[in-house]
């Protein structure tokens, strides 16, 4: 179509860019890497929709590792399924709205937005580029909710459909109501400004009296949206604190609001004063807008933490023969399943088919996959990895192994008992003397005159309003946590931060934590192998998906491979290859026939064998992350470490020169051990745990910290409190050194919020206090504290090094 | 100095306007998506095939 795209000859694919293997695919002078992208450049043509590929290049996503089944869309037909995932259903349109993660570019929403022209059923897109949602009217008479899908998984942009999707729908977001709030208190605050600043000038005399009454009256009207509409909350939640016989921050805001509405408004009728309605206001004002602030901080935080989306959900049943395909709910005991390669097991279930290979990486983080025999139990959260194989359910989905684990009852203890937030202690004592000082000072000068008595009471609790204390909090710890979000660290919410700067002992998990499966240690043993040797087995190793077959290839380094006579993989065995007519076996003892022992009791090996000789063997032990001895080196002056490994001990020595000798290792922990070992410690110090899978799901949840790490984000581990982005692993001292600087930006805040309210409240039980200053110190006290503790945290986070520019 | 009350209504008014459109604009949702209509506005109108739909319509749904 566009003259300017005949560099397509270069062999990268027309649709997503990835160059061309062997089997390169051409239609009209393109080239394309797979079946897949080549149909999707097809459906596209035929609908006449080829601009897509002229607002970006190579706009598409490689369709090669895409799994390919028919029917995993099957459930989609199921109706209570699709009640619950579409927003509007009427007689004839639907309205539904998808989560597409590969939405990136100009192109995409291009194309989502035609969609129309592809098929007549559906006549309504829209994309949200941020969120990477669209939302789609269709007619479901023209085009069924499953062929919608199928539609959108062959152009390539297969939306995201998980149990938790199925649950509920997301309610509408809290946000829109305190904005609204905030507006309504925004408008209120700056027309009430306008009208008493002649009062703090005392040019309102000037105007007559007639002005000033005006001004206070119409102060009061526009103070009433702000006291029944703009506050409201406030008043749910210090009503619920005290039903809950507990005092929260709120407590004393409410107090202060009354106290002021109910003052201000006896001042205008009663004295013909101005009141201190502008004061009220800017107070609503500031307040929502901090709170504002916090949901946004925590907004761009949230995320899915639902043991549920890792489990398919969807399952292929065998009924009379027959496959169906049914929601994971609706699976029983004694129902067979059918399960293919790259698939959850959904739940315990029996082994029917002769052999499979299990992959146990999200129960104990190994990834390297188990040979299973007929007949065996297999416990959910296992990948089966190779031919599909049949399995009869043993428990139903949610009694299996590791919603045992999730379901143990120390997952459901709150956390916060160990350590109130900072804040709400130190609020409820601030509540408590405020209100007694308050009294104090009422009763003192009652006996002289009422009057005075009644203005001091309130301006107290004007004055001492703990704006600034309950603002510092959530903007230090909303900063700290945008700043550690930066740095690929995202904490699950604020309080979190707080917990970190407690934290005394620190416990690692040994593998996938310490180590990186980049960076095993490779050694081979045998007869020296010749170059051509060496690129046979590049062939060999880059054939199979195998975790030990692509640290091999790691091993082999950039060579190019050879072309062999013939390749078989054996799952769970080895490769079998023939290369000028002698036959070579890589794997396992038994299938290359390898008859010396080798001279290695651990680490797992893999045997090299030609035409049934031994050639050698490779010992293959899990490397240490790069960062992990300057990590313990700059973590142990200051901490306790603790190592748990599901291993043997044999590598303790080694680990020991690498991690220095301070460490207390601990070996052959089980899951359960792991838990058992967080509790004892816990008694006696703060714990932080770095893990990575669900197998120590149960010890991430037990300790102060669990923070989980990830090599990719997306792929995180629940039941944490924080992820942590493998290659941010360097930081963590880091992290740690700057939490604890927050709490102390924390601390000082409070220090300086205090320095204001002692200032305010002195003056004011001397009845020393004028509406002007009440109105001024209040916003006054509450920016700077604001200003303080984001500037103080920015400056902090670029001295540690996690923020590049000072303030940004 | 009378003008001055006309010169309050008046200014009020204003604000109440302002506040009752800027409400009208986030019930809408013209503060959700801040960054796709900016690409989309960029996008050629292409020769449109016959649609034999009904028409879409405006964004009345939330």
């Amino acid at each position: 179509m566009n003259p300017n795209k005949s560099s397509t000859i270069t062999k990268h694919c027309y649709h997503c860019g990835e160059q061309c293997g062997d089997e390169l695919l051409l239609v009209d002078d393109k080239a394309f890497c797979c079946q897949g992208c080549k149909l999707v450049f097809e459906v596209l043509s035929e609908n006449d929709l080829c601009a897509y590929y002229d607002l970006g290049n190579h706009p598409g996503e490689s369709q090669r590792k895409k799994s390919k089944s028919n029917n995993r869309f099957d459930y989609l037909n199921d109706q209570d399924t699709q009640l619950k995932l579409l927003d509007f259903k009427n007689e004839t349109e639907s309205h539904i709205t998808f989560y597409i993660p590969l939405i990136h570019c100009a192109s995409c929403i291009w194309l989502l937005e035609n969609l129309y022209q592809v098929h007549t059923g559906v006549y309504f897109s829209r994309v949200d580029f941020v969120k990477k949602k669209v939302q789609i009217k269709f007619l479901h008479d023209k085009i069924s909710l499953k062929e919608l899908v199928n539609l959108l998984a062959t152009i390539g942009y297969e939306p995201k459909i998980n149990l938790s999707d199925l649950e509920e729908k997301p309610k509408s977001s809290l946000d829109k109501r305190t904005i609204s709030r905030l507006a309504v208190a925004g408008f209120c605050f700056g027309n009430m400004m306008l009208f008493s600043l002649p009062e703090y000038f005392s040019e309102a005399s000037l105007m007559g009296d007639g002005f000033s009454q005006l001004f206070s009256y119409l102060n009061i009207v526009l103070s009433l949206p702000v006291v029944f509409y703009a506050a409201s909350d406030y008043y749910l939640s210090a009503w619920n604190s005290i039903k809950q016989r507990q005092i929260n921050m709120d407590v004393p805001i409410v107090l202060g609001i009354i106290a002021l509405f109910l003052y201000s408004l006896w001042e205008i009728l009663g004295m013909g004063h101005a009141g201190y309605m502008d004061s009220l206001g800017g107070l609503l004002f500031f307040l929502l807008l901090g709170k504002i602030y916090q949901q946004k901080t925590y907004a761009t935080l949230e995320f899915d933490r639902d043991y549920k989306s890792y489990f398919p959900i969807a399952v292929t049943r065998l009924h009379q023969n027959q496959e169906e395909v049914i929601p994971i709910s609706k699976l029983q005991v004694g129902d067979v399943i059918l399960v293919r390669d790259e698939e959850l097991i959904p739940a315990d279930s029996i082994l029917l088919s002769a052999g499979a290979s299990i992959d146990y990486s999200f129960v104990t983080g190994e990834e390297i996959p188990v040979p299973m025999k007929k007949g065996t139990l297999i416990y959910a959260g296992g990948r089966q990895k190779g031919e599909p194989v049949l399995l009869t359910i043993q428990k139903s989905p949610s009694q299996g192994y590791l919603t045992d684990l999730w379901n143990n009852e120390s997952f459901e203890k709150d956390k916060n008992r160990l350590l109130e937030p900072l804040s709400s202690r130190i609020s409820s004592v601030f509540t408590w003397t405020v209100l007694a000082i308050a009294f104090l000072s009422f009763s003192y000068w009652a006996f002289a005159e009422l009057s005075i008595a009644v203005k001091v009471f309130a301006s107290v609790l004007i004055v001492a309003c703990p704006c600034a204390l309950a603002m510092s909090t959530p903007f230090t710890l909303g900063n700290t946590l945008r700043i550690f979000g930066k740095n690929k660290f995202y904490l699950k919410n604020a309080s979190v931060v707080e917990r970190m700067a407690l934290v005394n002992a620190i416990v690692f998990d040994k593998t996938g934590t310490l180590t990186d499966p980049a960076n095993a240690k490779i050694d081979y043993q045998g007869t020296e192998l010749s170059e051509e040797t060496l690129r046979v087995l590049k062939t060999m190793v880059s054939h199979s998906t195998h975790p030990l077959s692509n640290r091999i290839n790691y091993w082999i380094g950039p060579k190019s491979g050879i072309s062999v006579d013939f390749l078989k993989e054996i799952k769970g065995q080895g490769i079998q290859a023939f290369y000028k007519g002698q036959q070579l076996k890589l794997g396992s003892k038994n299938f290359t026939g390898f008859q010396n022992s080798p001279s290695y009791d651990k680490g797992n090996l893999v045997f090299l064998s030609l035409e049934d000789q031994d050639l050698g063997y490779f010992h293959i032990e899990s490397g240490l992350r790069q960062e992990a001895t300057e990590v313990s080196q700059q973590l142990s002056p200051n901490y306790q470490l603790h190592l748990l490994s599901g291993d043997h001990a044999h590598e303790q020595d080694s680990l020991a020169v690498h991690l220095g000798e301070k460490i207390q290792y601990n070996f052959n922990q089980s899951p359960k051990a792991k838990l058992e070992y967080l509790k004892k410690l816990n008694l006696e110090s703060q714990s932080l745990m770095v893990g990575d899978g669900l197998n120590d799901a149960g010890a991430l949840q037990e300790s102060t910290v669990g923070i989980a790490i990830s090599d990719q984000v997306s792929h995180f581990s629940p039941a944490s409190d924080a992820i942590l982005d493998a290659k941010a692993f360097g930081k963590l001292p880091a992290f740690l050194s700057f939490s604890k600087g927050s709490r102390s930006i924390i601390k000082a805040s409070f220090v300086l919020s205090f320095l204001y309210n002692i200032v305010g409240i002195s003056l004011a039980v001397q009845g020393l206090l004028s509406p002007v200053i009440c109105a001024i110190l209040m916003p006054l006290s509450s920016i700077s504290v604001v200003l303080f503790t984001t500037l103080s945290t920015n400056l902090l986070a670029w001295r540690k090094g996690l923020l590049t520019q000072k303030i940004d | 100095m009378e003008v001055i009350f006309l010169l309050i209504a008046i200014s009020l008014v204003l604000a109440v306007t302002f506040l009752i459109l800027f409400f009208k604009a986030m019930k809408g949702g013209q503060f959700e998506d801040d960054y796709t209509p900016s690409i989309r506005i960029l996008f050629e109108n292409q020769p449109k095939k016959p649609i034999k739909n009904p028409s879409p319509k405006p964004e009345s749904n939330e």
